[in-house]
């Protein structure tokens, strides 16, 4: 069993307040893992710990068994571990051809090339259209990003992770805010994912947690309350405690 | 595979010339010809349409608000002059090179602490700067003639050849060549990937890091080339007026520059060059009127501008163009699309 990410008893603080609590997760390569917990339970957190944005305040965190835990953003991305973000994180002024354009330059070290024009590349070409044709997105690929529907741009928050080609990719709620009838293609893209990738799925969404994943990581206030197959979480009392308790909250 | 060479063709659409822009560059061109009465302005109007465009590489591209410009195009100024007044380098062009070298290692040094904050920060990191060269060029008065500037200086021939003239015209084509050389390299590197890279950090610094691109890095080389553009624009108002003052630091030069900028529109390089042009003749306009209140006119040009423009603020100047076009050909057919952030 190879161990794609973990990550040794992890905390995190905002002040007095302890937002990730000494986790110590394992992500098998190739897993589909879903890390679930009601609102407030620190999944985002936890996300951008592994991703760079946030520092732990102690604990490490490991990509393929290499410490990454002091790495900036961009050079665990061309490690290999690669996100997308619950709220689109993309840039409004560009077109989805230059978005993941650039994000195929990046991964193959053109990025930093500044007298080649963009676009007479070939591989980096090729890439592109591969891309935009399986996202759906090549009708719209000169369109600003701005002005496309709340789908197609969640469709293009996926590809801009893809593009990274990630070995380790997070999904932090892929499905959130899109409307019924773009849902489908959300999940067909999610569901078609190589299976060499290994998938951590942020989730609030039991139905596709559950039609997803593997193997399933429950977070409390910070801290991991259970792990393991579908079925025997699904089981656990504590986590029905958990569910339960917050939709009669919600009632 | 024709998706792949589709891409191709539509990822260089916007790094081809138009028809538009060589128009431009040949009207530019005919007023040398047109105009021999008037080539000291209308070099005044190209240095500034060179400082302009530097300052939309890092504000237009990269989205780095400056308010201390000056410094470089001040370092650049006072390095041409100093170069011309010893004898060090007499050749122009050489000399116009090294001071433009000069303000862009002043570049260079100054983008760690450009880079660091967040607009409001960077506002004052580049005053200051700028301010603090301006005393600094003022205590050091046995260097730069303090107050009253570097004086005597003598322009040697371009590459020997050809000598400046007393009504402008040398002046005038090498500030042009050196403003359409120094164009072509950045239109270059704007339609690189690099370039592209810029936009993306400018609108979401967050999601360009998450993509793998090294922002600070980006963001550097940026500053430094536009510190190089600066120091040239400096460079050439020396070599073309044979004085350098403290006031190529001032403040009013760097606030002038946003200006020209915010009425010519930024993101798309023709913004400095159209603004140059149409702040300069608003200039003259108004000084024209009313001598003594033109800037009182500058600023309600300026403040309609901005409330007009809004949204479209930085590509206000294509608004009725584009519209024409669309009534004509279609919406597909637009010069260049409006950005939607200001």
């Amino acid at each position: 069993m190879i161990i794609a990410l973990e990550t040794q008893s992890l905390e995190k603080q905002f002040g007095g307040l302890r937002v990730t609590r000494d986790l110590s997760l394992k992500i098998e390569q190739g897993a589909r893992h879903a890390l679930i917990g009601p609102n407030g339970a620190g999944k985002t957190t936890v996300i951008n710990q592994l991703t760079g944005v946030l520092k732990p305040n102690s604990g490490r965190i490991l990509l393929e068994g290499q410490d990454i835990t002091d790495l900036p953003v961009h050079k665990r991305v061309l490690r290999g571990l690669s996100r997308t973000f619950q709220i689109n994180q993309l840039y409004p002024d560009l077109t989805p051809l230059e978005t993941i354009g650039l994000a195929v330059s990046e991964r193959l070290g053109h990025g930093g090339d500044w007298w080649r024009r963009m676009g007479t590349r070939s591989d980096v070409n090729g890439e592109i259209a591969d891309l935009l044709t399986r996202f759906h997105l090549l009708d719209v690929m000169n369109e600003q990003t701005v002005t496309l529907p709340y789908g197609k741009q969640r469709l293009l928050e996926i590809a801009v992770a893809i593009a990274a080609k990630p070995r380790v990719l997070l999904l932090d709620e892929p499905a959130a805010g899109v409307p019924e009838s773009e849902r489908h293609d959300i999940l067909a893209v999610v569901g078609s994912l190589p299976r060499d990738v290994t998938v951590l799925l942020i989730e609030h969404d039991m139905d596709l947690v559950f039609s997803f994943a593997d193997r399933i990581s429950v977070l409390v206030s910070g801290a991991l309350l259970t792990e393991g197959p579908p079925e025997q979480v699904a089981r656990d009392p504590q986590v029905k405690a958990v569910y339960l308790g917050e939709e009669a909250v919600n009632v | 595979m024709s998706a792949s060479s589709d891409v191709g063709y539509h990822a260089q659409r916007k790094a081809r010339w138009h028809y538009g822009e060589a128009a431009f560059w040949l009207i530019v061109l005919a007023c040398g010809f047109v105009f021999p009465t008037r080539y000291l302005i209308m070099t005044d109007i190209l240095r500034l349409a060179l400082f302009a465009m530097s300052l939309d590489l890092i504000l237009g591209y990269a989205g780095i608000v400056s308010l201390g410009h000056a410094a470089f195009f001040g370092v650049g100024a006072y390095a041409a002059g100093l170069l011309a007044l010893h004898g060090i380098i007499n050749e122009p062009v050489l000399a116009l090179v090294v001071a433009g070298l000069v303000a862009m290692v002043l570049g260079f040094a100054t983008s760690f602490l450009v880079i660091r904050g967040v607009d409001l920060t960077r506002l004052m990191v580049t005053l200051g700067i700028a301010l603090l060269l301006e005393a600094l060029a003022e205590r050091f008065s046995n260097i730069t003639g303090g107050t009253d500037g570097l004086q005597g200086i003598e322009m040697q021939p371009i590459f020997s050849e050809i000598p400046f003239d007393m009504f402008g015209k040398t002046g005038f084509f090498y500030s042009l060549a050196v403003l359409f050389l120094l164009f072509l390299f950045a239109r270059r590197v704007v339609h690189s990937p690099f370039g592209l890279s810029l936009r993306a950090i400018k609108n979401n610094p967050l999601r360009a890091a998450a993509i793998g691109i090294p922002v600070n890095r980006r963001l550097i080389a940026i500053y430094t080339l536009a510190a190089f553009y600066a120091g040239i624009a400096g460079a050439l108002f020396t070599q073309t007026t044979a004085i350098a003052s403290l006031d190529v630091f001032s403040f009013e030069r760097s606030a002038d520059l946003m200006l020209v900028l915010v009425i010519g529109g930024t993101g798309y390089l023709y913004g400095g060059l159209i603004g140059a042009v149409l702040f300069r003749m608003l200039q003259e306009l108004f000084s024209t009127i009313t001598p003594q209140y033109w800037q009182f006119w500058i600023g309600l040009v300026l403040v309609v501008i901005v409330l007009v423009g809004r949204q479209r603020l930085h590509r206000w100047m294509l608004y009725v163009p584009n519209l024409v076009i669309r009534q004509i050909a279609g919406r597909k057919a637009v010069v260049a699309v409006p950005e939607s952030d200001a």
